[in-house]
């Protein structure tokens, strides 16, 4: 459609509307990247220099000092190693889960196979809500766990479903022969299934990693008072109620932090630990936007 | 072999007595299909079924140790000091507020996002484009807070630096102190965020309108900014229907998420939304009954809200979801 409409002889006033296209998706690209690039930029360059204004998308005064401070940091050390941590074991027990779920609900074979389709949709329209699910982790005695990271999140039933529908294009046949050389249930799907599901597991595997990687809401209601189980989110999250004019009712203060922070300026820090937070998104990126689009799309048509 | 036993047992059983026993010998069958599931029901269970009953703490005043059906019943007490509090009547307003902006500005700038993307004659540079406008979906509303508050910083921000470029101010504008510009701001990180990512779903609507469509309104010379009115737009006006009326469910629920990390308390008066509210004057306090109290009345108005939408757009634009 769109090459069909190229015309070397346009009307002057379609090309005109071209270009203005043009320019205004150009401002919405800078628009868009321009914050990174500058706190890129402040992030690389010396602290007291930084104060003086200007700085722009190149480090005026490049240091890495920033970086040795934040790093130099105990916190942020084991805030880094526990949001990695978190992230891949919460991405490898979330697609064991969701896809023996999905492998199950996907056999046209088992008897409560709708019942348990129910039984997991419904998860997606009631929940409980934030009191009731604090009590509940309180009870099971969570706080303060690395558990509550991965546990309560465990299986989605969005993705399940996103598996399943993947599974559901998977010739049944093949199930059936492995069955005739004498394969159980679990063996086809971890020799059979697993290994032919691997475009949904990816996309499924990056909205997991993605959702791991980025949360803090959870350190932040039940790890708060456990400096060990502190994760880089949870870290941000804490300069940046410091550091904004007032304290957004933060549980606890972040003054052990300031004391740190007295040798660089704690501007420079936040640049410098947001630039931490988000590069390993960056270094997933092209694989998001490959992956999840198809995802994004697989789910809306099936789900 | 199993195959085989089963096609026999039919035979010789009577009908009533079949049933029960093929019942079990498909169970049987499908044992490992049972045992991979197990662990699975008990945890939804435990995670999503079980804490329902919490909902009950919202007739109760609950206090901790003691299980939910030791606890005295108060009846509508909690939902009465509630709507009694004057800062609930500021929280909703503000919740309201916020929630309108975002759905207005997040609908405008998604659809009109992917109507020019859509019109963009170079396909790398369409791709460029597209790439880079949701890559603030994939970072958390931490890093984009951060982000935030650094353009509007009064301190050489991008943002004043611009404006005072400009000479449209002459000093910085303190942005994240001012309760009025709050809400704005909200909605303009929002948009920020999410308009790429949002706009996915109706570059998608749109690939599947029929190019015939297209050709005939040439034909009949038709200007493009017509072709994208006539037959674009209707194209699309069912997904723009679905996501329209599942967001007005979600009128009120918006999450606390930006307006915690963007607030402050010079702006408290602004930023407070009912979701924040229930975490700091229920939770934070030990209120737990008035905190569940708070989420109830949230869950109740949303549906209310689902339906009514639906309702609406069932009758006037024949869509709806349900």
């Amino acid at each position: 459609m769109t090459t069909a409409r190229i015309r070397r002889g346009a009307p002057v006033s379609e090309r005109v509307l071209d270009a203005a296209i043009v320019v205004v998706m150009i401002v919405v690209a800078i628009a868009t990247v321009y914050p990174f690039l500058n706190v890129l930029a402040l992030s690389l360059n010396d602290s007291t220099d930084s104060v003086r204004g200007g700085i722009t998308i190149f480090p005026r005064e490049f240091t890495l000092k920033n970086y040795n401070v934040i790093f130099s940091f105990g916190g942020l050390l084991t805030g880094f190693k526990i949001s990695v941590l978190r992230t891949i074991v919460g991405t490898i027990l979330g697609l064991i889960s969701s896809s023996m779920l999905a492998f199950v609900l996907a056999r046209p074979d088992f008897q409560a196979r709708r019942a348990l389709s129910v039984y997991l949709a419904v998860t997606m329209y009631v929940s409980a809500g934030l009191i009731p699910t604090y009590l509940l982790i309180k009870d099971l005695h969570l706080m303060g766990t690395f558990a509550v990271y991965v546990l309560p999140g465990l299986v989605s039933a969005f993705n399940v479903f996103v598996i399943r529908s993947f599974i559901d294009g998977i010739p049944y046949a093949l199930q059936e022969s492995a069955k005739i050389d004498g394969a159980n249930d679990f063996t086809i799907y971890w020799r059979v299934i697993l290994p032919m599901t691997t475009p949904a597991l990816a996309t499924i595997a990056l909205f997991v990693a993605v959702g791991q990687w980025n949360s803090w809401f959870d350190t932040y209601l039940y790890n708060a008072t456990s400096p060990s189980l502190t994760t880089l989110q949870y870290e941000l999250m804490k300069v940046l109620q410091s550091t904004t004019t007032g304290n957004n009712g933060d549980y606890h203060n972040a003054t052990s932090m300031t004391q740190v922070l007295a040798t660089v300026s704690p501007e420079s820090v936040k640049m410098a630990i947001t630039i931490v937070v988000t590069v390993p998104i960056l270094l997933v990126y092209p694989f998001l936007q490959r992956y999840f689009v198809k995802g994004m799309t697989l789910g809306a048509v099936k789900g | 072999m199993k195959a085989v036993s089963e096609a026999a047992v039919p035979a010789d059983v009577r009908p009533a007595a079949k049933r029960g026993s093929r019942f079990w010998t498909i169970a049987l069958r499908n044992r490992y299909l049972y045992l991979m599931s197990l662990p699975f029901v008990v945890w939804v269970f435990i995670f999503s079924y079980y804490p329902l009953w919490g909902w009950l703490m919202a007739f109760q005043r609950f206090k901790p140790g003691k299980s939910i059906l030791e606890q005295q019943w108060v009846g509508f007490d909690q939902f009465k000091t509630l709507f009694r509090d004057d800062t609930f009547y500021l929280v909703m307003r503000n919740t309201l507020a916020m929630s309108l902006m975002s759905l207005v500005a997040g609908f405008a700038t998604a659809i009109v996002f992917a109507l020019l993307l859509n019109e963009l004659r170079r396909m790398a540079f369409k791709r460029i484009v597209q790439t880079i406008s949701y890559l603030p979906h994939f970072v958390s509303w931490t890093v984009a807070a951060s982000i935030v508050t650094r353009m509007l910083s009064s301190d050489h921000g991008v943002v004043n630096d611009l404006l005072m470029g400009l000479g449209i101010t002459h000093e910085p504008i303190q942005f994240m102190a001012n309760g009025h510009l709050f809400w704005g701001i909200v909605t303009v990180s929002d948009v920020w965020k999410e308009t790429g990512w949002n706009a996915i779903i109706y570059l998608a609507a749109i690939s599947g309108i029929g190019p015939e469509l297209y050709e005939a309104a040439k034909v009949d010379g038709a200007s493009r900014i017509r072709q994208i009115w006539h037959i674009t737009l209707p194209g699309i006006r069912s997904t723009i229907v679905v996501l329209l009326i599942l967001s007005i469910g979600h009128l009120i629920s918006i999450g606390f998420e930006k307006q915690f990390l963007l607030g402050n308390n010079l702006v408290v008066d602004y930023s407070q939304v009912l979701d924040l509210y229930s975490l700091q004057y229920g939770l934070q306090m030990n209120r737990y009954s008035f905190g569940v109290a708070v989420n109830m009345f949230n869950s109740v108005v949303s549906l209310a809200l689902l339906f009514l939408a639906n309702g609406i757009f069932k009758r006037t634009t024949k869509e709806s979801i349900m």
